[in-house]
């Protein structure tokens, strides 16, 4: 049992229009890597040439931001839900 | 007549078709409306948008709407006053208050929901929805009473009570979350990928944001075609920031006013400022924070338009100012003393951070200068109730003479 990880609509073309897809990680950065083993072409969309998160892609950890934990170092386990999330809402 | 063609992502430049589309699949960067501005220049003219109706759909030909059917409160054309007592006071000749607390709903909100609703009646959606800070919430609720539609308003929990019985009057499905905004947001954001609804500032988010524009034309508009030396404006997103200057801009290049010189100065709390925060640090990347602030309208941590804030800020030469917690009730009372007019904490942040930008030496007393005022303050009675102190007396001269002339 891996951890979940919640898909916007925006992804979906790219994990064969999964929602939710469930992954062995230790960290949101092997998550990502993980991720693109499964359903290539999905790091680039989430990862920028620098190897940060993309501008415009929030991912939450439980509903945290990871931008107040540890960026794509935060650590995850089993029963986490981790959350991709556009960036560009509200307001 | 419809002058939108395409929607366009602002980083990568992919295009799509106009739907109910806010992100790009492929860089998550946000969507825009594509105008053909030939077609619109063949069109437009002075005398189209006087002959127009005294609303915001006086400029319909530069909005994201296909027919003539416009989910309308009659929003819009709002007072741009001459502010002659608060400028004396702060030292500024021509001063203006863009006064659009006085909207159907109390707030600039009006302007982006007429856009959006429309549009979601268009893409023959039942439902509207939307997470909001307080003003977007009773706008939300208005518009779709009006256009007979199903509403889903989410909120924070702890908003002031005006702004929550005032959406819940209309008949929506009000729904406070346990949380900040940024949670809302990020919950709605996830609802929006399950249910088939018009979330007017996720799915509809191109063409909402839009209706802001119409905050740029009116005050071109009613300064005599032309655009102001300086604009304050309160951020909480800071989509309304960017879009007033795109107002200025498509004015300017349809030749409708002169060239732009206006600086762009925005204004936020220091209890959620990380717009102004990015600013002052010099980088381009906006760290979220946690909002503690009593101007809650603009009590986004996160703010989606951050990015393109930054770059108006640039592209005017303008800058962004941080108004200490203490100071945004002050400006509510110097507005509503000087002026007459009551606004609520979002307004108190800009006429503080107007003083500031004075005193700074940013803005000089000739210059033409417009704040603009978004909310009313009957909203957030909350954030001032500690100031007022009525006197109650007995029906009689002498309690009158006794306990107001004598005190």
């Amino acid at each position: 049992m891996g951890v979940t990880v919640r898909i916007p609509a925006p992804l979906r073309r790219v994990t064969n229009d999964l929602d939710r897809v469930e992954v062995d990680a230790e960290n949101l950065a092997d998550m990502v890597d993980a991720m693109e083993e499964q359903f290539p072409g999905i790091k680039e969309r989430l990862i920028d040439e620098t190897g940060g998160l993309r501008h415009f892609v929030n991912i939450y950890v439980n509903g945290e931001d990871v931008q107040f934990l540890q960026g794509l170092d935060t650590e995850i386990k089993a029963s986490d839900e981790v959350s991709i999330v556009p960036a560009v809402a509200g307001g | 007549m419809a002058f939108a063609s395409a929607l366009k992502c602002r980083e990568c430049g992919r295009e799509y078709p106009t739907d109910p589309l806010n992100v790009c699949e492929f860089c998550f960067g946000p969507l825009e409306v594509v105008y053909d501005y030939e077609a619109i220049s063949r069109v437009v003219s002075r005398e189209r948008i006087l002959n127009g109706p005294l609303t915001m759909w006086r400029y319909q030909d530069l909005l994201p709407v296909d027919g003539d059917n416009a989910v309308d409160l009659q929003t819009g054309f709002t007072p741009l006053m001459k502010a002659p007592n608060l400028g004396r006071m702060l030292g500024l000749d021509h001063l203006y208050i863009k006064n659009d607390a006085v909207n159907p709903t109390n707030s600039f909100k009006d302007r982006v929901v007429s856009v959006a609703s429309t549009k979601a009646l268009e893409y023959e959606f039942k439902t509207l929805a939307c997470a909001s800070t307080g003003n977007l919430a009773g706008s939300v609720a208005a518009h779709a009473a009006r256009a007979g539609m199903t509403a889903y308003i989410f909120i924070p929990a702890d908003l002031e009570k005006g702004k929550v019985i005032g959406a819940a009057i209309y008949g929506p499905t009000v729904v406070a979350i346990n949380g900040s905004y940024d949670d809302v947001n990020r919950l709605c954001s996830e609802l929006a990928d399950t249910y088939p609804w018009a979330f007017v500032n996720i799915n509809m988010r191109p063409y909402y944001a839009e209706g802001s524009k119409t905050l740029g034309y009116e005050v071109a508009e009613q300064l005599g075609w032309q655009a102001p030396a300086h604009c304050i404006v309160p951020s909480a997103s800071g989509s309304m920031f960017t879009k007033i200057w795109k107002g200025f801009k498509e004015f300017e290049d349809l030749e409708l006013i002169p060239k732009v010189h206006t600086h762009m100065h925005m204004t936020q709390a220091a209890g959620c400022a990380p717009i102004a925060e990015a600013y002052e640090a010099g980088v381009t990347r906006v760290r979220p924070v946690k909002p503690d602030t009593v101007a809650k309208s603009l009590a986004i941590g996160n703010p989606a338009d951050g990015y393109y804030s930054l770059k108006t800020i640039q592209e005017s030469d303008g800058d962004a100012t941080i108004v200490p917690e203490e100071e945004v009730v002050t400006g509510i009372q110097m507005l509503a003393e000087t002026e007459g007019i009551f606004t609520e904490t979002a307004g108190g942040v800009v006429i503080s951070g107007l003083k500031r930008l004075v005193e700074r030496g940013a803005i000089k007393r000739d210059e033409v200068t417009v704040a603009y005022i978004t909310g009313n303050g009957l909203k957030t009675l909350e954030a001032v109730e500690h100031t007022v102190k009525p006197v109650t007396i007995d029906p009689t001269t002498a309690s009158f003479e006794a306990e107001v002339l004598s005190a």
